[in-house]
């Protein structure tokens, strides 16, 4: 038997038609990936490709601000209280 | 020179970092050393920002020179809007600013929280490597000066110059390289997996379904791999023979076509299943290696002209007295400009009112000021330094006499000498040995087995292709770039490492180049100083303009200035004043110490003395580059070396028994002299290397073969070069050179390593034989090993250049 039979005979299906359909799908997939890194590039988010590598370590500020937002209203709430 | 603290601990600004010696600025537990960083921080801190100083220590930038109040006012004007912006709707303007400054994270995180400083600004982004940030206001409730004013107060003054509104300046980021690699990248791997089949029985393959739907998925596949992708080789080939100047691109597109074609015929005719993954394999790699070879340093614009150098904003005054700015592009003949202390003179005008002393070196080279009279004209580019002056223009902008010299033919775009790379020289003589090859074979067969011919002739082609030569350049060319950019020589592309190497003359520019500019060397000779003798002397030092004073004034710790009874300046001989009940006396040998200095050495020598006792003297000498004597031995034995300066002979003694007696000295060159000078080696047969930094020398930098331009600070440098070396790496100069040297050797070596596999492959294609799956393994084993060897070599190289 050549090699190409041995190969086919792993698959379950009697014919061929398996092959077809993982081939088409797993390039169905492959050419979505491949808009994807057209689009991107295209929107120019490799313009810059050393900032985000810092700005990534950054903390986000807007919690604290949250913290400061709620600790002022309960400080007036008690204030009004009194 | 020590001073003497008494029981003083340093420490150091919170700010900027620098060493404070006046306690006076200091809040919060924090100290500072000028106004200047505190009022930064007390603004930071108002605002909530203090993250700052968390992020990285001393973040800030130094604020000893306040910037001056109404400097943006040019900003109001709609039409100077109008040319900065990027984008404007109805609600939103985006601008981008160039930020010299930025330097850390500390940077790019407070640039990016600058809504909070101004509440009409809506975002902020940095892009650190261009040094840019660009921000999107409302232009209702802020404005572009506000923006500018914004980003001023904490420190990071944008550089804005006539280049900013200059026309076409905005560039688009050209994505079709990446896309078309990633396109031939996705084809390759998808046709080589589909080609398995194929591989493993060896052509043979059984099922005729399999056979024909994957023979035919890979037609597809290949189709934007051959039309877009490879598109660039095509248009260039094309352009290559069209001017009867074979390049290297005409030959790969050659090849590219026909193994397109010979695949498409086996396919259609269902006789083979062609060599497409070959043909997508070999664009990918190429288009790779072009990739790298292209990339080049960010940071470094090669596209500045004369007009980054010159402010946008100019102050004119009207008859009443009123300061207005304008755009320094609008102002016109008889208007009257004021020019501030520390401002570059944009336009060549006459002196009105007020003291001129101009600083010329970076325009034509004159390391020391001049003084100007009242009635005298005084030619853009030169810089300010003793307050503020009147002046009537003379000449607008575009005419003045500095811009002249960017009319001279060597600017001239379309005269500019065509880029012939030796490879292209070697790919004629390649694709005449193939097409010989293919000729002879093609008798033989005919000859022998006439059905054969094609399927040999087209199989030498396809095989022997000089794409290995195009790999191997532009895997040398990047891997090159990139290492001599660790050794802060940025390259404006890869040809001018090859004309690196073909380099015979070296011409030196003296001011700026083979001198330090920023750091006039000052040496102090005498008794220990203690900080209120360095007050004393710096409050004395500062009331002059004389440049020698100037110098001292800087060299000394900053502290206040006390006030000076009585003051005097003596033209010739020095300055006297009596400051805080002490006579303190500066100047020279005769002035101070009544007695005549017979010595005469390279500097000017200021003797200091405080109550008629003599405390030591200062030695203020033009400061060398450090290595300079070695660098300039090592290069004697190689080149020719030349010095053209536009400063006065004052040197010339140091300089002829630096540089040795071979050396020619010329003086007082003026930037035409320079350029007509390299012309006329030119004319000799000379290859010439111009190393300059200023305005005066990009005549120069541009007629040379390869022209350097030298700078300590990369954000501001000449232009009209073909390369940038960092001042502190002038040392290696010699070894620099010596590695570009290596740039042919590395390229001849991966080509024989790439023939071999193309004898290999030449074998088979002659023989009629060459199946699918060889030329499939041939060509990205010789591509690889062709990367590896490149850069393998070029980092050997490298080592040398590490010690």
């Amino acid at each position: 038997m050549s090699i190409d039979n041995f190969t086919i005979k792993l698959i379950l299906f009697s014919d061929m038609s398996a092959i077809f359909i993982m081939i088409g799908a797993s390039l169905l997939l492959a050419i979505g990936f491949l808009i994807a890194f057209i689009w991107s590039v295209k929107n120019n988010q490799y313009e810059d490709d050393y900032t985000p590598s810092v700005r990534i370590l950054f903390d986000n500020t807007s919690l604290d601000e949250e913290k400061i937002n709620t600790l002022k209203n309960t400080e007036i709430t008690r204030t009004k209280n009194k | 020179m020590k001073i003497i603290e008494a029981n003083q601990v340093k420490t150091s600004c919170y700010h900027c970092g620098e060493i404070v010696y006046n306690r006076e600025f200091a809040i919060d537990s924090k100290s500072f050393c000028c106004r200047g960083c505190q009022t930064v921080y007390e603004i930071i801190n108002k605002n909530d920002l203090c993250s700052y100083y968390t992020i990285e220590n001393s973040p800030g930038i130094n604020q000893k020179h306040s910037v001056r109040r109404g400097k943006f006012d040019f900003l109001d004007d709609q039409q100077i809007i109008k040319k900065i912006i990027h984008f404007q709707d109805d609600l939103h303007q985006h601008v981008i600013f160039y930020l010299p400054q930025m330097h850390c994270s500390s940077c790019i995180w407070i640039l990016e929280q600058l809504n909070k400083i101004d509440a009409g600004i809506i975002k902020s982004q940095v892009n650190f490597i261009k040094k840019e940030v660009t921000v999107i206001y409302d232009y209702h409730k802020t404005s572009l000066k506000k923006v500018a004013e914004s980003l001023t107060i904490i420190g990071y003054e944008p550089h804005i110059s006539l280049n900013d509104i200059a026309a076409g300046k905005i560039k688009t980021y050209d994505t079709s390289q990446i896309v078309k690699l990633g396109i031939s990248g996705f084809c390759f791997g998808n046709i080589m997996m589909l080609s398995f089949p194929d591989y493993f029985s060896f052509g043979n393959v059984e099922d005729a379904a399999l056979k024909y739907w994957f023979s035919y998925l890979n037609l597809i596949l290949a189709l934007p791999v051959f039309f877009y992708s490879a598109s660039d080789f095509f248009i260039s080939g094309i352009k290559g023979i069209r001017q009867k100047n074979l390049n290297i691109d005409a030959p790969i597109a050659l090849a590219i076509l026909i193994t397109f074609s010979r695949s498409i015929y086996e396919i259609l005719s269902d006789t083979g299943s062609g060599y497409l993954d070959s043909m997508s394999g070999i664009v990918f790699f190429m288009l790779i290696g072009r990739y790298f070879q292209n990339k080049t340093y960010q940071t470094i614009s090669f596209d500045r002209d004369f007009k980054s150098y010159f402010p946008l904003g100019v102050s004119i005054v009207n008859h009443d007295g009123f300061e207005k700015q304008i755009a320094v592009s609008d102002v016109k003949v008889g208007d009257r400009i004021r020019i501030h202390n520390d401002e570059i003179i944009p336009v060549d005008a006459i002196l009105f009112l007020g003291k001129a002393t101009v600083d010329y070196s970076f325009v034509t080279g004159e390391s020391l000021p001049i003084e100007k009279t009242i009635g005298e004209i005084i030619y853009a580019g030169g810089r300010q330094t003793s307050g503020a002056i009147e002046l009537e223009v003379v000449k607008e902008v575009s005419q003045s006499y500095l811009t002249q010299l960017w009319n001279n033919a060597a600017f001239d775009e379309k005269k500019e000498k065509p880029l012939r790379s030796f490879i292209h020289q070697i790919s004629q003589y390649f694709t005449y040995i193939l097409f010989s090859i293919a000729i002879l074979s093609a008798i033989y067969w005919m000859i022998n087995d006439a059905s054969k011919v094609w399927n040999v002739v087209t199989a030498v082609l396809i095989v022997a292709c000089p794409c290995a030569l195009l790999l191997s350049a532009t895997f040398t060319n990047g891997n090159m770039i990139r290492i001599l950019n660790k050794y802060q020589l940025y390259v404006k592309n890869a040809f001018v490492i090859e004309q690196l190497s073909d380099i015979d003359t070296i011409v030196f520019d003296k001011t700026g180049t083979i001198t330090e500019q920023s750091k006039a060397e000052i040496i102090y000779e005498g008794n220990d100083l203690t900080i209120d003798q360095c007050q004393l002397i710096r409050s004395l030092a500062s009331q002059s303009n004389h440049p020698l004073s100037k110098s001292i004034t800087s060299y000394l710790p900053f502290n206040k200035n006390l006030i000076c009874k009585n003051y005097q300046e003596l033209k010739g001989y020095g300055t006297i004043a009596t400051i805080h009940q002490h006579q303190v006396k500066m100047g020279s040998a005769e002035f101070v110490l009544k007695r005549v200095n017979s010595f005469q050495s390279s500097g000017s020598k200021i003797y200091v003395s405080i109550d008629n006792e003599f405390i030591g003297q200062f030695t203020i000498k033009n400061s060398y580059r450090r290595g300079l004597e070695d660098v300039v031995n090592s290069l004697k034995s190689h080149f020719d070396l030349k010095i053209l300066s536009g400063d006065n002979a004052a040197e010339e003694p140091h300089l002829k028994q630096l540089f040795g007696k071979n050396t020619e000295l010329l003086f007082n060159q003026k930037p035409e002299d320079k350029l007509n000078y390299i012309k006329k080696l030119q004319l000799n047969n000379r290859k010439v290397m111009m190393i300059g930094d200023g305005l005066n020398d990009a005549g120069a930098l541009k007629q040379s073969d390869v022209g350097i331009a030298i700078s300590d600070d990369t954000n501001n440098f000449s232009p009209a070069c073909d390369a940038v070396l960092a001042g502190e790496k002038f040392n290696i100069l010699n070894d620099l050179i010596g590695y570009c040297k290596k740039e042919k050797t590395i390229i001849y070596s991966s080509f024989i390593l790439s023939i071999l596999y193309n004898f290999i492959g030449l074998f088979y294609a002659i023989q009629g034989d060459l199946k699918p799956v060889i030329a499939a393994i041939l060509m990205p084993l010789s591509s690889i090993s062709i990367v590896l060897l490149t850069t393998g070599l070029s980092s050997l190289y490298e080592l040398k250049l590490k010690k």
